[in-house]
């Protein structure tokens, strides 16, 4: 009977335990994922797509191959060290009579624009004088002759470079560099290079917002942390109360209260403190003030949500160890906020790198940032391949970021600091 | 009553003179304390909740201010001192070990924040732990260990700056029942072997009694009693004190006479017992009769005129309720004069012979029963 019994038990474990087990999950895995199908496809049309076409438009270059598909196939073997052959000047000829004919040479032309400022007049005022195709042999002379800047290396080395499929020259482009005549990456020139400094001023105005954000909320997460529940919750809805406000309603309110003939200037001169309005706005200055009150409760929250899980214990059984309140606070209270403090800060950080609507409002010419540049590339000039350069860089800071505040949070679960 | 809480000024570590607590002004949780603790002394405050015992404690601390009175410690008015210049070690109810610290950061605290060396802060924190025998998890956090470990740190933690006094607040509420009681010797042993001042705070009457040198009953406010253990159960002043430590009978009655240190009550629901007059008014007033379970006796109904047992003077009849088996006790749940909650310990074996609705007949000595103060 026993044996029986035994070897009946053994038999299925042919199949082995792993197998079986993940056989009796499928189902359930099925069911979870059917959850959360519908968010994750619209997430992939909304949010994942979008992003991977953005990197994808930073790297592409297809204008030059579609309109000048012959040169480009003719300068392919090109050494790029002297001026190209006569094969390469006949195709450059077919390819922008048949562009003309087909009026596709503004296509290129924006294009080449970019690399050589001038390209525009260049290729429009040689496909308007050919008027008929050179003879064989005379496409060379004839080129030149019509605008002399194809007998220029650096003129064919601006079509090689822009010849497909992909290019390193807005990405490049987007961090100040660009390739000289022979391919090498050196600094762009001056007047285009001014990418660096407003990704600086974005870090700069973002880690201040951040550290204002700290300085200003970290009490205030206190005392919502340790009143009573009574004022606390009302301390609470004053908090969260803009939180729920428009962001522009917001912005707007700082104008109106900020601006030459605003609340705060008319106070202030009534009271006779100043005679003439000071600038307040349309400067760092109100940039700073916008952005900090706009991004507040993202320290608030996540600053008050630490502090509540200590244990006012804590406190008291370093006092009754001898710390003095100081003391307790700076080696007790303070390094269990930590992981509020990373939380918040690195949140505030992250939204205020890819802020536009605020500094575009309140900000002056010199308080844009990167976020402006992005938006002007995509709506104004249809740079697109600019535009998605520096979103890519900034997606970059952004995903490092992240990353960091991944580590801080998983390093805590880890060590059991938040436990107790 | 209170008087068996004074004590020479002279011996006392610890005074509390007209200490009076009051959070919202209307009513006092604290009335009127009078309390001395002498050096060297295990001293546990024992109460329900919100009888002031916690209060009292934290007063002590120095993390509430009493509204009137003063508190001395050695000799010194501490109550606007903070409670970081008290020299007072503290183990608290959830242990309070910082989770941001390792163990051997977390019992080097109170070293560090003194500004000791270096060299003594390990030296010390090294015997602390091997004085607690946690010395292989020095590295850990507090998250890592189990309750008793941590409870351990706790204490180790109170202790390794030698302060004058440690005060303990229901420190072993949240362990389970065996290890309750092993750490309750422990923290005795330690007691002893360091000659330390102890003031504990818990609601277990059992853990008070197995650790305490004197016991201080609080109830709404007020020392009910502070007595040592024998002396509390024995030989209890009051009903409360009666109730609250250890199983206690209570009959009620009137009392009709005084002599000797004796009264006769005669019992609401008849026939009248003779009882020590502990806490009575006088001929006429109303009392409540206190006798334990063990000082009770079944005896046979004819047993009227046995020589052995003239002492036992006081005679009632009782009806069998029930008998509950405890292994190395039995109990009698019995009926008498009207109380149906009668409990009376039996000696070993004799539970078998009690059936539900046995007419016994009870007895006990005068000097078992103490007749106490109406309930």
């Amino acid at each position: 009977m026993t044996a029986a019994f035994v070897a009946g038990a053994d038999a299925p474990t042919e199949v082995p335990l792993k197998r079986r087990l993940k056989r009796a999950e499928r189902a359930r895995q099925f069911k979870a994922l059917a959850l959360v199908l519908p968010l994750l496809l619209f997430l992939l049309f909304t949010f994942l797509g979008p992003i991977a076409g953005m990197l994808w438009h930073s790297v592409e270059d297809w204008e030059v191959p579609k309109t000048l598909p012959h040169t480009v196939a003719a300068l392919s073997d090109w050494n790029g060290k002297d001026l190209p052959d006569e094969k390469a000047f006949a195709a450059l000829a077919g390819d922008l009579q048949a562009a003309r004919a087909a009026g596709t040479v503004a296509i290129a032309s924006k294009r080449l624009n970019y690399t050589i400022n001038g390209f525009r007049t260049i290729l429009a005022s040689t496909a308007r004088n050919l008027k008929t195709a050179p003879e064989p042999g005379t496409a060379k002379d004839t080129l030149i002759a019509i605008n002399p800047a194809w007998g220029d290396r650096a003129t064919w080395a601006a079509i090689k470079s822009a010849s497909g499929p992909l290019t390193s020259f807005y990405l490049l482009g987007a961090v100040d560099l660009t390739r000289n005549v022979d391919g090498a990456i050196v600094a762009a020139p001056a007047e285009q290079a001014i990418y660096r400094d407003v990704f600086a001023r974005t870090f700069t105005i973002s880690f201040g917002v951040t550290a204002l954000c700290l300085i200003l909320g970290f009490p205030v997460a206190y005392l919502l942390a340790n009143l009573p529940a009574g004022r606390s919750n009302l301390l609470m809805i004053f908090v969260l109360l803009p939180f729920w406000t428009s962001l522009l309603v917001r912005t707007c309110a700082w104008i109106v209260l900020l601006q030459s003939e605003g609340v705060v200037n008319d106070s202030l001169r009534w009271l006779g403190v100043i005679d003439e309005p000071l600038r307040l706005i349309y400067n760092r200055f109100g940039v700073y003030v916008a952005m900090t009150h706009v991004l507040l409760p993202f320290m608030i929250l996540p600053l008050y949500s630490t502090m509540k899980a200590i244990s006012p214990a804590y406190m008291r059984a370093a006092a009754s160890l001898g710390a003095s309140p100081v003391t307790a606070f700076r080696r007790i209270y303070l390094p269990q906020t930590l992981p509020g403090v990373g939380a918040g800060s690195l949140l505030v950080f992250i939204l205020a790198i890819g802020y536009y609507i605020t500094p575009a409002l309140v900000g002056g010419a010199a308080d844009q940032m990167i976020s402006y540049f992005i938006a002007f590339y995509t709506t104004e000039t249809v740079n697109w391949g600019l535009a998605s350069a520096l979103g890519a860089v900034l997606l970059l800071a952004t995903l490092l970021l992240a990353v960091v505040y991944g580590k801080l949070v998983h390093g805590q679960q880890v060590t059991g600091g938040m436990k107790n | 009553m209170m008087d068996g809480g004074m004590v020479g000024t002279a011996q006392a570590l610890v005074r509390f003179v007209g200490v009076q607590k009051t959070y919202d002004g209307e009513h006092l949780v604290v009335k009127n304390l009078d309390l001395d603790i002498r050096k060297g002394e295990f001293v546990t405050l024992l109460g329900p909740s919100g009888s002031g015992k916690t209060t009292t404690l934290m007063m002590l601390a120095g993390f509430e201010v009493p509204t009137q009175g003063e508190i001395y410690l050695a000799d010194r008015p501490i109550k606007n001192m903070p409670p970081h210049k008290r020299d007072i070690g503290m183990v608290f109810q959830n242990y309070a070990l910082f989770p941001h610290l390792t163990i051997e950061e977390n019992v080097a605290f109170p070293l560090t924040v003194r500004g000791t060396a270096k060299a003594e802060v390990q030296e010390r924190v090294r015997n602390a732990l091997r004085m607690i025998k946690l010395e292989n998890l020095a590295h850990r956090r507090p998250g890592q260990l189990s309750g008793g470990q941590q409870q351990r740190v706790a204490l180790a933690r109170a202790l390794v700056f030698n302060p004058q006094l440690v005060l303990m607040d229901e420190p072993l509420g949240a362990l389970d029942k065996r290890l309750r009681e092993h750490m309750q010797l422990e923290i005795k042993q330690l007691h002893e072997q360091m000659g330390i001042t102890v003031v504990y705070v818990t609601h277990d009457q059992g853990e008070a009694l197995t650790m305490s040198d004197r016991i201080a009953v609080f109830n709404d406010g007020i020392v009910q009693q502070i007595d040592k253990p024998d002396a509390l159960y024995e030989q209890p002043v009051n009903s409360f004190v009666a109730n609250f430590i250890g199983e206690n009978n209570v009959l009620s009655g009137t009392v009709e006479n005084i002599e000797q240190g004796f009264c006769r009550v005669a019992l609401t629901s008849g026939g009248s017992v003779v009882a020590q007059a502990v806490n009575v008014e006088g001929p006429g007033a109303a009392t409540a009769l206190s006798v334990r379970p063990e000082r009770i006796v079944i005896v046979p109904d004819d047993a009227s005129t046995g020589g052995a047992s003239t002492d036992l003077a006081n005679r009632l009849p009782a009806t069998v309720q029930d008998t509950i088996y405890l292994g190395d006790h039995a109990l009698a749940v019995l009926k008498v004069a009207g109380n149906g909650e009668f409990m009376v310990k039996l000696p070993p074996g004799a539970h078998a012979g009690l059936g539900h609705g046995q007419a016994v007949t009870i007895a006990f000595r005068p000097e078992d029963c103490r007749a106490l103060d109406p309930v």
